[in-house]
């Protein structure tokens, strides 16, 4: 109990495996007689294809076989379905297109997937691919959302006019409207939220293996939960049931929510086991997880604050242009609309909200979640406009926020965007953070940095994030014959230590030692239903699934223990893993009654299986909030930035393991750096080609562009769980861009610069400071 | 022991031996001279610590020590290192006990999907035994070729100036 107790910052039990290099990712995977696959993708943007030849690549010594849409057609294969219904405001539908695994007769960004070869080795696969001949007839191409809008833009689709997706809108319009009319103030600000590609250091990859006799695929890849996959491999492309296909999930190497979706190479894989009769392996190659993985964000966005005399927040106006890429990933639609909108209103008591988002076709890889997905996005939009607000009110931008703020005695609170918050204490957190930062000190540093030649900015924001995913969750527990309880779970760890958090809960309930705790995951036979790790939503639905859990094994043993001690089932109590007859020192242990019940029932005795699944529903969201503090130091003669000092003051609820909790809160802070820092996500305007794709040309953080990241939790317990948490995965990357930004434009205004998008590359901000009107 | 792996699948007469020791033994290899040294061990041995993040020597992910110096190993070619002394993932600590760079990174909480990781440890020793770092910033400069997209890069510096000041201290 005490080494796995609840609060405390318990070392995780996975690392040791990982630590030795005994970690099992997708590819460490090397059955016996596997083929590998490799992807012959298009280098065009935009192109017909008039002809494909194969035989000189199916003349390679090695090569098993090169497949092609028309093979897939021919077969009955279809495309990946796109998972969000939309309707427009006008009522109709969202564009709906198909998304072919391989190319159906011409190719719509650069990177789509057009054949698929397949042989004893990568090496002759690459070998074979480079002798397959495609003519291409290349079209014109757009790249840019707010380009291809216009009247004269090449289309992606021939069908879908003007690119546009959907046009979608949600709060009452008429009520911003009449409140925008009565400002005394209205501020504006348009900003990029530029494109990020995900990264995860482990590439994607796929293993399938199909075996004839049960007409059942046994599919290893790195997922955030295979069930998705299962419910749309089998019944949408295949045209089996879900339950033809077993999807293991081994160990994730990061997922960042890219990994959530099916792509067109478990198609293949699956396609090639079964033509083939042998395992057929696909890894991507750095390069092409560049090309085939989803990427994130990509917006353009207009906002509006309309203030009244007293500096007071009265409405929110917002359109959003969000580019979805060439197609429709699982969840593309989704991410800037009901995820992304559903946080506007943020900490803040506007009196009404109203969003328009239009969705883009563009030639480029398609868009879906990253780390946040959507919100992020829309809290850097108000985080950067609220500080545009103060400079135009000439009101201190903490002042602002806090004027604005909804007061704890206002729980719950409903959001003019259909949210309510349960909980939520932001001034003090606030006031946490501001004091942790020093950020009443700041003249003096900001001096001594003066004193240097450097441009000392300091920003901050206010960030608050609904966390999403599944609406129910399923945990089972089960007393295996050796002795050690398995509880099986449906969310899927790709590094986030969910392990070591259900190890706690587990023990803490069930009183058992934690090292006596297995936790199972990744199996889509042993586990029926799972709604996978997405939206920061593991450790509250999770949660929840196994204290409701650890409840009926509890009642079950009560019953069990009643029978094995001849005591009434009132009279027996549990406490410490322990049940006993009240007021008396009889009693049993918990593992001792169910291997004791497990022996009868193999004996053929009566007796109570302990062994129990439940599932939970979970229907509310969680709302962790915080306040993110930078400090950046410019260099003016190069516009090289350094972000020297950052604090995180984070209500994320109970903190059931602070330990991973900050590890969280680190990690999304560095990916929020990246993107207001260093990471461009570059499109040649007219060929499409992805200019910044590789390691060298786009810009992840590495160990010596982060500061130390200082994570100081304020607990405001969550109301709508009993656990009491927040979703923690996201949160770090929802709140740091703002606050970086914010930031920098405080250390670049003094020179004229009101400004800048993301990334603050030294490029851009020495051309902006060279372009500035100086400040006399 | 002297296991030998097989070339299958490599459909060119151009195979050829080589020897390495590898965590201490000594292993022979027949491979095609574009086998990297990356390939080798996981395609070849079966060494699958070692990870393979580009391929391009860009991120780390599959670094290694050869002759005790950190290496790219996806950026050398396997026969260029005939008789060389080659230590991966797999031979760092001792059997059923941690090395104390790796202990360092359970108590630091240093990584978080542990894809990075393998690479990161190896680095790591090979900088403590180039006794170059002394302050954390040396150690981030330093370590700057090892990418951590989980981003625990505060906790990876904090693990590996903890376990050189134990380097320093051990007898």
């Amino acid at each position: 109990m005490t080494t796995f107790g609840l609060a405390q910052p318990v070392r995780r039990v996975e690392d040791p495996r990982l630590l030795k290099g005994e970690g099992r990712y997708t590819d460490d995977i090397q059955p016996a007689g596997q083929l590998r696959g490799v992807v012959v993708r298009s280098p065009y943007a935009a192109a017909r294809i008039t002809g494909i030849r194969t035989e000189e690549a199916l003349k390679v010594p090695g090569v098993a076989a090169v497949y092609t849409g028309a093979d897939l057609k021919t077969d009955g294969i279809g495309g990946l379905p796109c998972l969000v219904p939309m309707t427009n405001r006008d009522g109709s539908h969202r564009a709906n297109v198909p998304h072919p695994v391989l190319a159906d007769g011409a190719v719509r960004h650069v990177g789509d997937p057009v054949a698929f070869v397949v042989a004893e080795t990568v090496e002759a696969a690459r070998d074979a691919a480079e002798l397959i001949e495609i003519d291409y007839d290349g079209l014109s191409a757009v790249t840019d959302p707010e380009a291809a809008l216009k009247a004269d833009a090449p289309l992606v689709w021939p069908d879908v006019s003007g690119n546009q997706v959907f046009d979608w809108e949600i709060g009452d319009r008429a009520k911003t409207e009449a409140l925008f009319a009565q400002a005394a103030r209205v501020t504006k600000l348009r900003i990029v939220n530029n494109r990020v590609v995900v990264a995860s250091m482990e590439a994607r990859a796929a293993l399938a293996e199909y075996d004839a006799s049960s007409g059942r695929w046994t599919l290893s890849t790195n997922t955030q939960g295979g069930w998705l996959l299962k419910d749309q491999i089998g019944p949408e492309v295949f045209h089996v049931e879900a339950d033809k296909f077993r999807v293991i999930t081994p160990d994730v190497g990061g997922g960042f929510g890219m990994k959530l979706f099916l792509y067109a190479e478990h198609v293949l894989t699956c396609y090639a086991a079964r033509k083939l009769g042998r395992p057929v392996k696909w890894t991507s190659d750095r390069s092409e997880a560049f090309l085939c993985d989803t990427h994130g964000r990509d917006n353009v966005t207009e906002g509006e604050i309309a203030t009244d005399a007293d500096g007071r927040f009265l409405a929110l106006r917002t359109r959003n242009i969000a580019n979805m890429g060439a197609y429709l990933s699982n969840f593309g639609p989704y991410i800037p609309t009901f995820a992304g909108t559903g946080v506007l209103a943020s900490v803040y008591g506007f009196q009404s909200v109203y969003a328009n988002v239009v969705g883009v076709f563009t030639n480029t890889v398609p868009v879906d979640a990253y780390r946040g997905a959507g919100r992020p996005e829309s809290n850097y939009l108000v985080e950067r406009l609220i500080d545009e607000t103060a400079r135009a009110l000439g009101i201190d931008r903490v002042e602002l926020r806090r004027r604005n703020m909804v007061l704890p005695t206002q729980m719950p609170h409903q959001t003019p965007v259909g949210k309510t918050y349960d909980s939520g204490d932001f001034l003090r957190v606030l006031d946490a953070g501001l004091a942790r930062f020093d950020w009443a000190g700041f003249d003096a540093r900001r001096a001594q940095a003066a004193a240097r030649g450097k441009l000392l900015g300091r920003g901050l924001s206010y960030y608050l994030e609904a966390t999403g995913g599944a609406p129910s969750e399923r945990a089972e527990i089960r007393f295996a014959d050796d002795g050690f309880v398995d509880v099986y779970v449906g969310t899927q760890s790709t590094g986030q230590g969910h392990e070591t958090a259900y190890v706690q809960l587990t023990a803490d309930r069930l009183g058992v030692d934690g090292s006596r705790v297995r936790i199972r995951q990744g199996d889509t036979d042993t586990i029926p239903v799972g709604g996978g790790t997405g939206g920061a939503r593991s450790l509250y639905s999770e949660g929840q699934a196994i204290l409701a859990t650890a409840a009926t094994v509890i009642e079950k043993g009560k019953r069990a223990a009643s029978e094995m001690l001849e005591a009434a089932p009132a009279d027996i109590a549990f406490a410490a893993g322990r049940f006993s007859i009240v007021g008396t020192d009889r009693g049993v242990d918990i593992l001792t009654l169910a291997a004791e019940q497990h022996r009868a029932i193999r004996e053929g005795r009566e007796g109570t299986i302990l062994d129990t699944a439940e599932v939970a529903k979970v229907d509310a969201h969680t709302f962790p909030n915080g306040c993110h503090l930078a400090e950046v130091e410019v260099d003016p003669d190069t516009g090289h930035i350094e972000v020297v000092r950052y604090v995180v003051s984070d209500d994320v609820g109970k903190a059931i393991n602070p330990l991973i909790v900050r590890g969280q809160v680190h990690g999304g802070v560095a990916q929020g750096i990246g993107q207001a820092v260093f990471e461009h996500t570059v499109f040649d305007p007219d060929s499409g080609q992805l200019l910044s794709g590789s390691f060298m040309d786009y810009a992840l953080p590495r160990a010596g562009d982060l500061p130390d990241i200082d994570v100081d939790l304020v607990e405001v317990p969550c109301a709508t769980n009993p656990l009491g948490v927040k979703g923690a995965g996201e949160a770090g990357a929802v709140g740091s861009p703002p606050a970086v930004m914010n930031a920098i434009l405080d250390a670049l205004s003094s020179r004229g610069v009101l400004q800048l998008d993301m990334p603050a590359t030294p490029a851009r901000v020495w051309e902006a400071l060279q372009a500035a009107p100086r400040a006399a | 022991m002297g296991t030998e792996a097989s070339a299958a699948g490599v459909f060119s007469a151009a195979v050829r031996p080589v020897t390495l020791s590898v965590n201490g033994a000594d292993r022979e290899l027949r491979i095609a001279p574009w086998t990297t040294l990356l390939d080798g061990l996981r395609e070849y041995l079966g060494l699958t610590g070692t990870k393979k993040g580009c391929d391009h020597g860009q991120c780390g992910a599959c670094t290694v020590l050869v002759d005790g110096v950190r290496i790219n190993s996806c950026l050398t070619l396997a026969v260029m290192h005939e008789g060389a002394t080659i230590r991966t993932i797999e031979g760092i600590g001792a059997e059923g006990a941690l090395h104390p760079l790796q202990q360092a990174f359970i108590d630091h909480d240093a990584f978080q999907c542990g894809y990075c990781t393998p690479g990161q440890i190896c680095s790591a020793t090979g900088l403590i035994a180039e006794g170059r770092a002394r302050t954390p910033e040396e150690i981030r400069e330093l370590m700057s070729g090892n990418l951590c997209r989980c981003g625990a890069y505060p906790n990876i510096v904090a693990a590996i100036e903890h376990a050189m000041r134990v380097a320093e201290t051990a007898p």
